[in-house]
């Protein structure tokens, strides 16, 4: 098994002592410390309620209630499959954390559905999700978080693409008080194919800060990854890629772009997109822009009958979408814009 | 009757719309020609409710209310519809979509019934093939890679789906040829009619040849300086506007 990547520190929920604080340079725009200062106490049992957003598409599921597994927390994907991993939330002022294990075989194609559904207030929870994309495997994870304004969340993704293997990911969340997902990836190359995307429109005084690490260290591996987002009022989006490409890691294809709109005077875009080449022969670019609504393009619409809310929330949508049209599978894709058009 | 009265409007710190009073019936086409400068696309503007271009003394009346008072959409909703001598491009909005979000939002506004989607296809499909377009092309991002004869004619596309009554056209005939240029004039002469007042802004006499106008006004320096008939467009055409310019000190 490849080794873990240290850049990440371990966080444990009941030692305050692994709270990573601003001086922690990956943490700098996520200050966990400043929001927790203790250990929370334990989350009681949680009752698992709606069927979550991704109900209609079937498939097996692994559920956790306040971080308690609901059945099994590991599941082994050998074909075509499709499945739901729910981290549904009702705490108040707990916290927990919950750990999953996804494995994909050789030839296996899998359609992870990933729901973070928090009810509750002031809750903290912490995921891990490992992840085992085999040669020759198909992995696309989807993910909608919806947290309390309130919530404290952390998650942490492992992901390990073997040469061959295919991995897509699209991240979409609203935010909470203090949100992070990082994603740490080992991209075996030899053809292996990852996209990392990431959405995010956040409110009031919401803050998400997607991070990841992809880690090239087999040759000729292709990564592409864009993320979008808005902020309003207060709000803070926080966007942290790095790419990373060991010495001998020839023929990567790596790209990258983020592209944020600051809709409140008040709301901050932190964006820290960064390549770590060692190898001589890779092609690498990355892209980030942050800017406003196109006031011509406002008026524009206004001058048709659209009123101006109603122009603002078509314009954004129109900003965002193109993540959401990087989702292949079409009834994944309707079911994520259906979501994201209710919460914009 | 569209009743523009003493209208002045700045943008920034200049003045250019300088006590403008114009008055057209419903039924007739005026045409609005002056030199560059003049003050032609700020009325456009002005009148449609554009930030930047608000009035600092002045009223605009139009089927019986002040539209300096409403915002740019509740504008629209009465009946205004500027067409833009540069169109917008909105990536990500289909023009399909685009129409029918328009119309709805104006038939909420006037308190009617919403268009299904249905009905607002067939509308499109026998609009569009009028302006001889290809339907296909309402599928992509509104006006994202249109070339500008297709621009225009998706201007007049949506003028006769969203029936305005009160129709501005900046500069219209800017950029297309021969042929555009006769398919858009058809398209707009398609929707005169005794209810509807157009207002025709532009720099050439050309385009007056396929709209014929009622009237003609000149607009110099901010101002309605000469009007008089379609004669008064040929002048303009023969003499230039230099008569209408300000004497340099």
């Amino acid at each position: 098994m490849t080794a873990r990547l240290q850049s990440q520190p371990r966080i444990d929920l009941n030692d305050a002592s692994s709270f990573p604080s601003r001086r922690v340079e990956s943490w700098k725009y996520s200050d966990l410390r400043r929001y927790l200062r203790e250990a929370p106490k334990p989350s009681p049992t949680a009752i698992v309620g709606p069927p979550g957003p991704f109900y209609d598409l079937g498939g097996d599921a692994i559920v956790f209630a306040n971080g308690r597994p609901v059945g099994v927390t590991d599941f082994i994907a050998s074909g075509d499959q499709t499945l739901r991993l729910r981290f549904i939330t009702d705490a108040v002022e707990t916290g927990h954390t919950a750990s999953a294990r996804v494995v994909a075989r050789p030839g296996a194609k899998l359609l992870l559905l990933e729901t973070h559904e928090g009810a509750g207030s002031a809750y903290v929870a912490h995921n891990r999700l490992d992840i085992d994309v085999a040669a020759g495997a198909e992995v696309t994870r989807i993910v909608l978080i919806e947290e309390p304004e309130d919530a404290i969340s952390i998650t942490d993704i492992d992901v390990r693409v073997a040469p061959g293997g295919v991995y897509r990911q699209t991240t979409v969340t609203t935010g909470a008080r203090l949100q992070r997902q990082t994603t740490t990836l080992s991209h075996g190359g030899e053809g292996a194919d990852v996209r990392i995307d990431g959405l995010y429109t956040l409110s009031d005084a919401r803050h998400t800060d997607l991070t990841s690490v992809v880690d090239h260290v087999g040759r000729d591996g292709v990564t592409s990854q864009l993320t979008k987002g808005v902020v309003r009022d207060t709000a803070r989006g926080v966007f942290q890629g790095k790419i990373r490409i060991q010495r001998g890691a020839d023929g990567v294809d790596a790209r990258m772009g983020h592209h944020a709109l600051i809709l409140g005077e008040r709301a901050e875009v932190d964006a820290k997109p960064e390549l770590e080449i060692y190898a001589d022969d890779v092609q690498c670019a990355h892209g980030n822009t942050v800017g406003n609504l196109d006031e011509s393009a406002l008026f524009y619409m206004q001058q048709r009958g659209i009123p101006v809310d109603e122009a603002r929330a078509l314009l954004t949508q129109a900003f965002l979408i193109e993540v959401v049209d990087r989702i292949e599978n079409e009834q994944v894709r309707e079911v994520v814009r259906s979501w994201l058009t209710d919460r914009l | 009757m569209l009743k523009i009265n003493n209208l002045h409007v700045s943008v920034g710190e200049k003045p250019i719309l300088q006590g403008l009073t114009l008055d057209v019936p419903a039924g007739e086409v005026h045409a609005i020609m002056g030199p560059n400068g003049a003050g032609k696309s700020t009325l456009g503007y002005a009148l449609s409710g554009r930030p930047g271009y608000e009035a600092a003394e002045g009223s605009v009346e139009w089927a019986g209310e002040n539209l300096l008072d409403l915002d740019p959409a509740a504008r629209a909703a009465k009946g205004v519809f500027l067409s833009f001598q540069y169109p917008i491009e909105i990536p990500g909005v289909p023009a399909l979509t685009f129409v029918r979000t328009a119309l709805n939002a104006q038939k909420r506004a006037r308190g009617e019934d919403e268009v299904s989607a249905p009905v607002f296809l067939k509308m499109v499909k026998a609009a569009s093939s009028a302006l001889k377009m290809d339907f296909d092309m309402l599928k992509r991002p509104l006006n994202v890679g249109f070339s500008g004869g297709e621009k225009k004619r998706m201007e007049i596309l949506q003028m006769a789906l969203l029936e305005p009554s009160l129709l501005i056209l900046d500069e219209t005939d800017s950029g297309l040829d021969i042929d555009a240029l006769r398919i858009v004039s058809e398209g707009v002469n398609a929707l005169r009619s005794p209810d509807r007042a157009m207002l025709v802004i532009t720099h050439y006499q050309r385009l007056l040849d396929y709209i014929k106008p009622d009237k003609v006004h000149v607009l110099a320096a901010g101002r309605i300086v000469a009007s008089g008939g379609p004669e008064l467009a040929h002048q303009l055409e023969a003499e230039g506007y230099d008569k209408y310019l300000p004497v340099a000190a």
